[in-house]
Formats: C-alpha cells, sequence, structure tokens
C-alpha cells in the first residue's frame, strides 16, 4: 500500500442490529492533509472514526493508518493515532495538568517530562491560568480544548477529531480551528468529521460526504459546489406576500429542487437560459421582484442536493439536524 | 514507516509488554486516588458517612439494642464495617459508569496501553479506599471504647478478609457499572441489592429474633457470615465456620460476576 495515504479505508462496512451504519465505504486522506468526513446525524461518521480508533472492528472490508491494518495492528496503530470525540473524554476530577499527566505517564513518558510536555500543551491551549483547576469548573471550550490538548501528548501524526466543534459558541470555535490548522501546517494528517459545512470548506483539503452508511460525494471543496450546477438563482419578491406565487412560478420554470430560503426563493441552475425565463414568467405574474441574482452554490447547498432527494424534505431533514445539534450542545453543558 | 509517538510501551508486535501494562495500572490507581483532591464529596463519602454510621448504630440503637450503647459498639461496629464495605463497592460502579458515559473509556482505549489497566487500576485504588473507611472507622470505635480482643494478628486477617470479599464484589459493582444506563440508575440498583442483603443479616442483630423465614435466609445470607467471621476476628472468638463460608461466597460471587463483567467490560471499552 502505498505510503502517501495516511489514512485508508476499503469497503468499510459496520451493522448495528437493523443499521447499517457503513455501508461498503472508501476514503483515504494524504499525509498532511485534512480529510473532511461530512454528513447527517446517523450518516456513519463516528463509526468510521471509531473503527480508524481501533474503538470498533469493521463487519468487512478493511481499514488502515500509515499502512497499518486497525485489526492486526491495532497496538501499532494506537501508538501513531489521537482521538477527540464529541464529547470532552477528560476527568472532570482531576486538573488540566493531571489530565495530560495521566496520558503522559500512561504512554510511558517519565514523570519530568510528562510534567514539561503538558505544561507546554497547556501554554499551546491557552490553559495555564486554569491548569491547577478541576475541569469540572471549566466551561465547554476550555474543555474541547484540554481535550484536543490530550489527545495530543503523545506527539500523534494522525488525529481523528469526531465533532470537534458540536456545541461550542462561535469564537471557541475559531479558536479550535486555528489550532487544527497550526497542527496540519506541522505536518499532521487529520481526518475531521462534522455536521458544519463551512467548518469543512475552511478546513479540508477534500471532503467525503456519506449519508446512511454510504459515500455519496467525494472531492475539494470547490469540486463539489461545482459538481452539483455550480450556482444557484436566488428571487426575492418585493412583498412578501408574493413569495408562495414566486415559489411555484419558479419551480415550473426551474424544477422540484427550488426551496424557500427565508424570504427568497432560491433553486440550483444549470442551464443559463433559464435566469430571462425565470424572469419574464415573475414579470407576466406581475410580482415585483427586489433581488434577482445568480451566485455560486455554497457547500450547504450542494450537501443537500445530494443528501435531500434520499431522505424526504430538506427543510424537514434540516430542522431535525439542528435540533439533535441542540440535544447535544444540552447534553455538554448538562456534563459542567 | 511514521515515527512512533514518544516513548510509547509497545513492543515490535504491537502488544504492551507485561512490566509496562503494571506502570500503567499503577497510574490508573493514581487517577482514582488523585481525585478526591478535587473532588471533597468523595470525602464525605468514605469518611463522613461511616463516622455518622457508628455514631447513630452506637447511640442512637445501642441502648435499645442491647441495653448499653457500649455493649452494642462491641457486637455492631464489626457488622458496620462489613456494610459499609460492601456499599462501597457501588462507587467502583458509579466511577466505571461515568467513564463510559462520558467518553474517558474511548479515549483510554485509543492508547497504546493495557486493555485491562483502567479497570484494575480503578479496583485497586477503590480497595485502598475501603482500608482507609475501616482503618478510620476502626480508630473511631476504640475512641468510644470498642476493644480490638483478637489481637494485631485478628485485626489483620480481618482487613485481609475484608479485602478479599470486596475485591469479589467489585466484580459485580463492574457488570452493574458496564451495564447500567447511567449514573442514578447504577445508585438505585447498589442501594435496592445491598441494603436488603446487609439488614437480614447477623451484621446488626442477633438473627434468633427474625421470624423462621427469615432466619433460614439470614443463616446462609454471606453479609451474615462475613459479619461472624470479621466479628470473630477482631474479638478473638471461633472464626472457623463462618470464615470458611465467607471465603465459599467470595470465591462463588466472583465466579459468577468475573465472566460477565469482563464480556461486558471488553464489549463496552
Amino acid at each position: 500500500m502505498a505510503r502517501s495515504y495516511a489514512i485508508q479505508a476499503e469497503g468499510l462496512a459496520k451493522r448495528f442490529k437493523d443499521t447499517r451504519a457503513l455501508d461498503g465505504v472508501d476514503l483515504e486522506a494524504r499525509t498532511g492533509t485534512v480529510l473532511g468526513l461530512l454528513g447527517p446525524n446517523g450518516a456513519g461518521k463516528t463509526t468510521a472514526v471509531r473503527i480508524f480508533a481501533t474503538l470498533l472492528q469493521p463487519d468487512a472490508g478493511r481499514a488502515e493508518v500509515a499502512g497499518h491494518d486497525v485489526v492486526r495492528e491495532a497496538g501499532v496503530v494506537r501508538s501513531l493515532i489521537g482521538l477527540t470525540g464529541q464529547y470532552a473524554a477528560v476527568d472532570e476530577n482531576l486538573t488540566g495538568t493531571e489530565n495530560l499527566l495521566l496520558i503522559g505517564r500512561l504512554l510511558g513518558i517519565p514523570r519530568r517530562p510528562a510534567k514539561a510536555r503538558a505544561a507546554e500543551l497547556l501554554e499551546r491551549f491557552g490553559l495555564t491560568e486554569a491548569s491547577g483547576r478541576a475541569v469540572k469548573t471549566f466551561s465547554g471550550g476550555m474543555r474541547r480544548r484540554l481535550d484536543l490538548a490530550a489527545s495530543l501528548v503523545g506527539r500523534p501524526s494522525i488525529l481523528f477529531l469526531d465533532e470537534p466543534t458540536t456545541g461550542l459558541d462561535p469564537r471557541s470555535r475559531g479558536e479550535l480551528w486555528d489550532m487544527l490548522r497550526g497542527l496540519v501546517a506541522e505536518g499532521v494528517t487529520a481526518l475531521l468529521t462534522t455536521q458544519y459545512l463551512n467548518e469543512a470548506d475552511l478546513l479540508a483539503d477534500r471532503i467525503v460526504v456519506i449519508d446512511r452508511g454510504r459515500v455519496i460525494a467525494e472531492g475539494t471543496p470547490d469540486e463539489l459546489k461545482s459538481q452539483v450546477g455550480g450556482q444557484v438563482l436566488q428571487v426575492r419578491p418585493v412583498r412578501e406576500g408574493d413569495l408562495a406565487a414566486a415559489h411555484s412560478l419558479v419551480a415550473r420554470a426551474a424544477g422540484p429542487q427550488t426551496r424557500i430560503e427565508g424570504e427568497a426563493v432560491t433553486v440550483p441552475v444549470g442551464d443559463p437560459e433559464l435566469m430571462p425565463a425565470v424572469v419574464r414568467s415573475l414579470d407576466g405574474a406581475g410580482i415585483a421582484v427586489g433581488e434577482l441574482m445568480l451566485r455560486r452554490s455554497s457547500l450547504d447547498e450542494v450537501f443537500l442536493a445530494l443528501t435531500g432527494h434520499r431522505t424526504g424534505p430538506d427543510g424537514g431533514r434540516r430542522e431535525a439536524d439542528a435540533r439533535a445539534g441542540e440535544r447535544k450542545e444540552e447534553r455538554t453543558v448538562s456534563t459542567s | 514507516m511514521t515515527a512512533t509517538a514518544a516513548g510509547a510501551p509497545i513492543g515490535a508486535g504491537g502488544r504492551v509488554r507485561p512490566g509496562a501494562g503494571l506502570r500503567q495500572t499503577a497510574t490508573m490507581a493514581w487517577r482514582s486516588l488523585v481525585a478526591i483532591k478535587h473532588n471533597p464529596l468523595e470525602l464525605v463519602d468514605y469518611s463522613i458517612t461511616p463516622i455518622m454510621f457508628v455514631f447513630l448504630f452506637t447511640y442512637v440503637l445501642g441502648g435499645q439494642m442491647a441495653g448499653s450503647p457500649d455493649v452494642y459498639l462491641t457486637y455492631a461496629l464489626p457488622g458496620i464495617i462489613v456494610q459499609n464495605t460492601l456499599f462501597m463497592t457501588t462507587y467502583t460502579a458509579l466511577a466505571l459508569n461515568t467513564d463510559l458515559t462520558k467518553g474517558v473509556f474511548d479515549r483510554l482505549r485509543s492508547l497504546p496501553i493495557a486493555r485491562s489497566a483502567p479497570l484494575i487500576g480503578r479496583i485497586t485504588a477503590d480497595l485502598a479506599k475501603h482500608v482507609w473507611a475501616m482503618l478510620l472507622m476502626v480508630a473511631l470505635g476504640l475512641a468510644l471504647g470498642f476493644r480490638v480482643t483478637g489481637g494485631f494478628g485478628g485485626f489483620l486477617a480481618g482487613a485481609l478478609l475484608l479485602i478479599v470479599f470486596a475485591a469479589a464484589v467489585s466484580w459485580c459493582a463492574v457488570l452493574i457499572g458496564m451495564l447500567a444506563g447511567d449514573a442514578e440508575k447504577v445508585q438505585a440498583f447498589g442501594f435496592t441489592l445491598i441494603f436488603p442483603i446487609t439488614f437480614t443479616s447477623s451484621a446488626f442483630v442477633v438473627v434468633d429474633t427474625m421470624p423462621g423465614w427469615l432466619q433460614a435466609w439470614a443463616d446462609v445470607n454471606p453479609v451474615t457470615h462475613l459479619s461472624d467471621a470479621y466479628r470473630g476476628l477482631l474479638l478473638g472468638g471461633e472464626v472457623g465456620r463462618p470464615l470458611l463460608w465467607s471465603l465459599v461466597w467470595a470465591v462463588g460471587i466472583a465466579a459468577v460476576f468475573y465472566p460477565p463483567a469482563m464480556r461486558a467490560y471488553r464489549a463496552k471499552t
């Protein structure tokens, strides 16, 4: 197997009772890059990470980390990776320093260098001041940073980050992104799962979109954006009362992917002839248009275009995801 | 070939070396003990509650039970210590359950360490806490008039018996900790299991006054055997039979709960 891939999986499958969490997933990440694993809740992202991190064994297929099979060479894989899960997996009753010291000592680092490593990481993650306090007094963002620090104690060359920013406020999220960028600049390879499209857009070199345990698209963020039509037509009627009428007119001209988004109607377009046709029909119906634009689709729209038709109405799916995200946030908060 | 993490205790075949496994177990035990510093509530569990029980049984119940607090203390203190030891095994289940639900076990399992280190480290640390609580209660008992007439040898043998029994019951605690959905369920389960078992025994009363059917149970209750054996060792009485039965029960409990506990641990962590 070529060493240029730090992370590689072929035909990965895992089944939990009646659910196929993974149903033949292929993916790979080149050394020193970030692979974004994108998908809605229950798509199989966490299952994939757990297999790579040797926490789960696949039913079929194989997964390799730096050329080592995650099942047959689990011990070697564990010595190469760092894992940051969805919840901050740190001991609440230990201080920041003690948590990192615990990991360092478990990895066989002698006490003094382990202490030095802990201090170095706490400094880097802006936790020096809080280093002597029990983690239960930490904020959510501080816990996540400590958790990321804990995954770095052994200087892993490959990192698995499972929704590392879920439940964080925008500022903490931005801080975590900066830290991840810094690590990648040092040569670390990362597999990042996320529900946030802008997160994948900002951080990932390549993105694999999975849904219901299958890969449904992959490529660079730009490739993915151009893969689905590439452009979006957006129409905002002057009167909000015309929104429904505008929606049905645009849908008649552009097809069923037309959606209402806020006060505007949007639809991905591939055909350049479409815009004049839409304008004519709106004009014919006497709907005054306040804004009409053709723009590049966001990764958000790519995602919906890819997963939407397979899972029913887009709106419902999106709301369900948002609610699930909130629940997760509550859970994170309630542990403090 | 990517460089291995600094100093990772992994042999050529990717397996953890035995010496490293022992060190990791000690590190995990350290983690359980150092947490007390930042969680004073744990001190309450392991210190204040036992002290409270000794006072309660001696001064509130003692006069009624045996005519005088001093006489009752001599009978009841070993029973109180036995009951407290069994109750404290719930904390093992609680701590393991918290590690499981909070994702700490995931982190630990992604490290190149012996699979058993987190479990054995926890049990070892908790046994040390058992010893601490036992010493505290004996010391308090001595201050209140209890006399270890069985001598230092009896005291040591008694301590050893309690540790062996607690270690056996720990496997039941491991199973509960692994299977329970959350900490509340662990507590409820521990309470509803241990409370009736300890009170339907000779820990606090002579079983003769119980109705026949209950006496029949109390006579075979492991807590009866353990209380009688521990009492005998501390006070210097005849211990052969209860000691033998205590050890039989300890072996039986370990034999019944160890396999499913390990299976659950391997499946869940």
